[in-house]
């Protein structure tokens, strides 16, 4: 059954229209660590890139990376600038409005990073005077707006600018996904002196059930054929593998 | 196609040519304090001339994104910085507010730069790159003084003040309004990269719109009607202007034809 | 009146002497050298990224001739449809100019990467061919040349209208064909009265093409600003974008007045 599955999935890239047979464009970002940043030779790599790579690997094909801006990248799918989007994307009912998903490839929750010696608390009264950082176009955006709409909200291109003005000082908090906050900021040099503040924010009907690989909806068997191969790969080992060189714990 | 999107969205729209607007007006009214010493003394040469060349090959020299970026994200990664009133305006002054002036909380310390602030960074930025480029068109239009001009003013018994004052520098100006309207485009349109260092002008929004609906254009086509209808409005009062104040000049030399699109300077 | 041969080659000669000047640009290459080892030092200076910042140094310098050259391009087609063109060409080459000099060029760099994606779908789809992918190369290059286009048919249209009419009348009347009339009579009073303007866009048009990193295009500014983001050493490699920058507008400041001068000479 997979073996059908995977030789459908690859004759729907060739009528998507992909540069080639072989290879599978997809969208990732580039700026999100550990999930995915450029290293000094200008390449891309971290979770989502081994992740890409191996799923490329299962279904046959190349994968061709390109980094994108996150507030472009929905977009840079609809327009068949890339075929499949894997930067860490929830989920979410809004955005199954414009795409669809695969099956979640890990899932882990949001949580506010601030000073270690700040004193306020996570609701409407503690952040009524503090400047909130967010990536534009996450989830945290859309959560930050429904749950508190009067705190002052800043929209950055991406999450390493976040944790730059969070370190400078301009940010008085910063909303995020947690685990890409602890290794990419806090256990960093520059997130000395920072810590989470409050508890796992989880709000199902924002953050969705984790993060899935983007495709456009017209692409139901590329959709099925990824689904099945982040199952091949949790069962052959190759997730854990990539798991443990970035976690200490199962992220799934 | 969705462009119902953004005349739902017409507010947040609104906020956007506010800040594109108020912030471009501020720059240029700042800008062109700097200019006219600038201009003089690039006039004048000596150590002060010096100085004021070096500033403005620099500035305009250099692209104003590359100088943003210098400013919110280069100054900000000092610790000295930091610590200074030039971070973050002191306590005292923060709480020292008018709770409802007309609507708004103002407080001391609003009126003190803060680096901290990515709306004075872009202030900062754009108003020294105004003053660059205003202080370029001020330098040409003062040196092509006609003699003649300054002559007759000085043998009428004007003081070098006087004619400095009331022949020179109204003269240049008046010579230096195309240009200058020129200027006035270029730094609304300039200012459209703001919305790199998170404030939410008319492309902020746009982007804005695009990141919430994942819309691929839209947003950014409402962005840019909205920059071509500000920039023809603005056109259109330089050149009302221009009627009133470059009467006395020959505007109507054979070969160059009125208006914006009649300029080769850019 | 036969005019010699060797008349012929010398006039030749000197033709491409003045276009390529082979003699004075021996001159120039120690101040290049002194601007290359000064940007070679200070890339030192990053150490690691160097060669990613050279890389991207060159992909900057790339966009921005291509730009000029899709600028130089589509202002003569306008120069030309505004003063020979009939009604609708006119039209067509106002609207243009409307167009592309009332929109920032960011707004415009983002117009062309998602919109001109889509028009470009659509064109191919209906050839019934697969998707062509428009880089963020590409799309700077057509916008930032959309752009200057605009400016440099004001440009040549404004030379070619301030011709003095007479030496036309004069050429003609002394029986030149138009092809030498051109050659001889037009071509180097419109590259004297186009240098000072084409200059001018010129040098706007480099800064322009930072902005294209905006779109994700490695190049200068793109690259310099992840490393400075990554490495939190903005001001850094930020200055050194800056000079970079201020070394190419004052070299080809002085290259356009040298220019300029040179024209004055020649065609007076």
């Amino acid at each position: 059954m997979k073996r059908i599955i995977l030789a459908l999935a690859a004759s729907s890239i060739l009528t998507a229209g992909a540069a080639s047979a072989e290879t599978l464009k997809v969208c990732a970002e580039g700026a999100y660590p550990p999930f995915s940043k450029t290293n000094e030779a200008g390449d891309l790599e971290g979770f989502d890139i081994d992740i890409a790579n191996a799923i490329c690997d299962e279904i046959g094909v190349t994968c061709e990376l390109q980094a994108t801006e996150w507030d472009g990248i929905i977009p840079a799918l609809l327009e068949k600038k890339c075929d499949a989007i894997i930067a860490s994307m929830s989920i979410t009912e809004e955005r199954k409005k414009a795409i669809d998903f695969s099956e979640k490839y890990y899932n882990t929750p949001a949580r506010f990073v601030a000073r270690s010696d700040a004193d306020f608390t996570i609701d409407e009264d503690g952040l009524a005077d503090m400047v909130v950082g967010v990536q534009r176009g996450s989830v945290h955006q859309d959560f930050m707006e429904k749950t508190f709409p009067e705190v002052e909200l800043q929209l950055y291109g991406t999450q390493d600018e976040v944790y730059l003005d969070l370190q400078s000082g301009r940010l008085d908090a910063a909303i995020q996904d947690s685990i890409a906050a602890d290794d990419g900021f806090l256990k960093t040099d520059a997130g000395d002196g920072f810590a989470f503040i409050g508890g796992n924010q989880n709000d199902p009907a924002i953050h969705g059930e984790g993060a899935g690989i983007g495709v456009r909806k017209e692409d139901v068997f590329l959709k099925y054929a990824l689904s099945a191969a982040i199952a091949a790969l949790r069962e052959n080992g190759t997730y854990k593998e990539i798991n443990d060189k970035y976690f200490e714990f199962d992220i799934y | 196609m969705r462009f119902e999107l953004a005349l739902q969205h017409w507010e947040v729209f609104a906020s956007g040519v506010w800040m594109t607007l108020h912030l471009t007006a501020l720059c240029l009214l700042i800008g062109g304090c700097i200019a006219i010493p600038v201009a003089f003394a690039m006039l004048r040469g000596g150590v002060s001339g010096w100085l004021a060349t070096g500033y403005v090959y620099l500035f305009r020299g250099t692209p104003l994104l590359v100088q943003l970026y210098l400013v919110y994200y280069g100054l900000s990664q000092f610790d000295f910085i930091r610590e200074t009133w030039f971070w973050r305006p002191p306590a005292y002054l923060r709480s020292a507010c008018i709770e409802d002036l007309m609507g708004w909380k103002v407080c001391a310390a609003d009126f003190i730069p803060s680096l901290r602030s990515a709306w004075w960074c872009a202030l900062i930025t754009f108003s020294l790159n105004s003053g660059a480029y205003v202080g370029e068109i001020l330098r040409g239009a003062l040196k092509n003084t006609p003699k003649g001009e300054l002559e007759a003013a000085t043998a009428l018994g004007l003081t070098d003040k006087q004619v400095r004052r009331r022949i020179h520098i109204p003269s240049a100006f008046r010579r230096a309004l195309p240009q200058y309207g020129n200027e006035v485009i270029f730094m609304m349109h300039g200012s459209a990269i703001m919305s790199v260092i998170t404030l939410q002008d008319i492309l902020g929004v746009g982007r804005w719109l695009r990141a919430k609906y994942y819309v691929p254009y839209e947003g950014i086509v409402a962005s840019a009607i909205l920059y071509l209808v500000i920039t023809y409005l603005l056109v259109f009062a330089f050149q009302l202007i221009e009627r009133r104040y470059l009467r006395h000049l020959n505007i109507k030399a054979p070969g160059a034809e009125r208006g914006w699109f009649g300029r080769s300077a850019v | 009146m036969r005019r010699s041969a060797s008349t012929e080659a010398r006039d030749a000669a000197s033709l491409v002497l003045w276009v390529c000047p082979v003699n004075r640009a021996a001159r120039l290459i120690p101040a290049l050298g002194v601007v290359a080892a000064l940007i070679l030092l200070l890339t030192f200076a990053v150490g690691d990224y160097q060669a990613l910042l050279l890389k991207g140094a060159a992909v900057t310098v790339s966009l921005a001739l291509c730009s000029l050259v899709l600028a130089t391009t589509l202002g003569i087609a306008g120069a030309a449809a505004k003063i020979r063109g009939g009604r609708i060409l006119r039209f067509i080459a106002s609207i243009y100019t409307v167009i592309a000099r009332g929109i920032p060029d960011i707004v415009m760099i983002l117009l062309f990467y998602f919109g001109g994606q889509r028009l470009l779908n659509a064109a191919t789809e209906a050839m019934g061919l697969g998707v062509f992918e428009l880089s963020a190369f590409v799309a700077g290059t057509l916008a930032i040349g959309l752009i200057y286009g605009a400016y440099l048919a004001e440009t040549f249209r404004g030379a070619w209208q301030g011709l003095p009419r007479g030496q036309i009348d004069a050429a003609k009347a002394l029986g030149l064909p138009t092809v030498l009339a051109f050659r001889k009579v037009y071509l180097p009073q419109l590259i004297r009265a186009v240098l000072s303007g084409y200059s001018n866009v010129w040098q706007v048009l480099v800064k322009s093409t930072a902005v294209v990193s905006v779109i994700g295009l490695a190049d200068l500014v793109g690259i310099a600003d992840k490393i400075g983001k990554s490495t939190r050493d903005s001001f850094m490699l930020m200055t050194i974008v800056l000079l970079f920058y201020l070394t190419l507008t004052i070299i080809s400041e002085r290259g356009f007045g040298w220019l300029e001068r040179r024209s004055d000479r020649w065609a007076s």
